[in-house]
């Protein structure tokens, strides 16, 4: 039992409990800081698995800005306040059970059919970089992000149009 | 070192609860949320499949669904915003009906 598996199993535990946080809290907000709190772990995950500059850019656009969104936009539609009572009441124990079956469909799978117990080999220098990052950004996968700068610029164009005001 | 096949398995979890909650909540906002956990999710399955490789493509791709992410909640929220202002509820069960 190494300690970095015991950090793993810590970290894990944080991240399950706060997604089923997030999951079943009353209050939308509540469950907002539970998201974060679920990408904040992720994030450190990401540090464990070598990748630093995807470490720091999901605490800066997950949690620092898609977060923000979330909470500026349940604040502004006065979301917090919810009612539960839904009107099938056979809906959440199938839920439950169809999660169920996915989770353990998922985890047999995982564990008979994909070969994943290969030996890890410890990273080269500079692995999750922003040098490297950039340097296969900006030269094998350059299409794709000339493309996502068009993607972001009609996502702006759409939500300024979505949320004008139309004077009749 | 830990091994790949935990933080798939991690991965796998936090999907099924992206998932639960999707099915489970009404209000559009929560399920939007449960979406973010969902590619979330998939994005910690490619860091460590980028581990285990030494692929650094994982996790250039997860730069990319980061960004792709960041526009649709933009948009889904501009969306819920102006659905709000006609039905003056975000409530799914409600949402059912096409003419605005």
């Amino acid at each position: 039992m190494n300690p970095e598996i015991i950090v793993f199993f810590i970290l894990a535990l944080v991240a399950v409990i706060a997604a089923l946080g997030m999951l079943f809290s009353r209050n939308a907000i509540y469950a907002a800081i539970f998201l974060v709190l679920n990408f904040a772990t992720v994030a450190v995950f990401f540090l464990t698995l070598g990748g630093s500059f995807i470490a720091v850019s999901q605490v800066a656009v997950y949690a620092g800005a898609i977060m923000v969104l979330f909470l500026f936009v349940i604040m502004l539609l006065g979301a917090d306040r919810l009612g539960q009572t839904g009107t099938l009441k056979w809906q959440m124990p199938l839920a439950l059970v169809l999660g169920l079956v996915l989770i353990v469909e998922t985890v047999y799978v995982l564990f008979t059919q994909i070969g994943l117990t290969s030996e890890l080999t410890a990273l080269p220098e500079g692995f999750g970089s922003p040098t490297s990052i950039g340097d296969l950004l900006f030269s094998q996968y350059l299409l794709p992000f000339e493309v996502t700068s068009i993607l972001l610029l009609v996502a702006m164009v759409g939500a300024i149009i979505l949320t004008r005001h139309h004077k009749k | 070192m830990v091994p790949t096949i935990y933080y798939v398995v991690l991965s796998a979890i936090l999907f099924t609860i992206g998932a639960l909650g999707v099915l489970i909540r009404r209000n559009a906002i929560l399920i939007f949320m449960a979406v973010e956990l969902m590619l979330n999710a998939a994005n910690l399955a490619f860091v460590a499949f980028a581990r285990a490789h030494q692929a650094l493509s994982g996790q250039v791709f997860v730069f990319f669904v980061m960004t792709v992410a960041a526009a649709e909640v933009a948009v889904g929220l501009a969306l819920i915003v102006a659905i709000f202002r006609t039905k003056h509820s975000i409530d799914v069960d409600q949402l059912s009906s096409l003419k605005g």
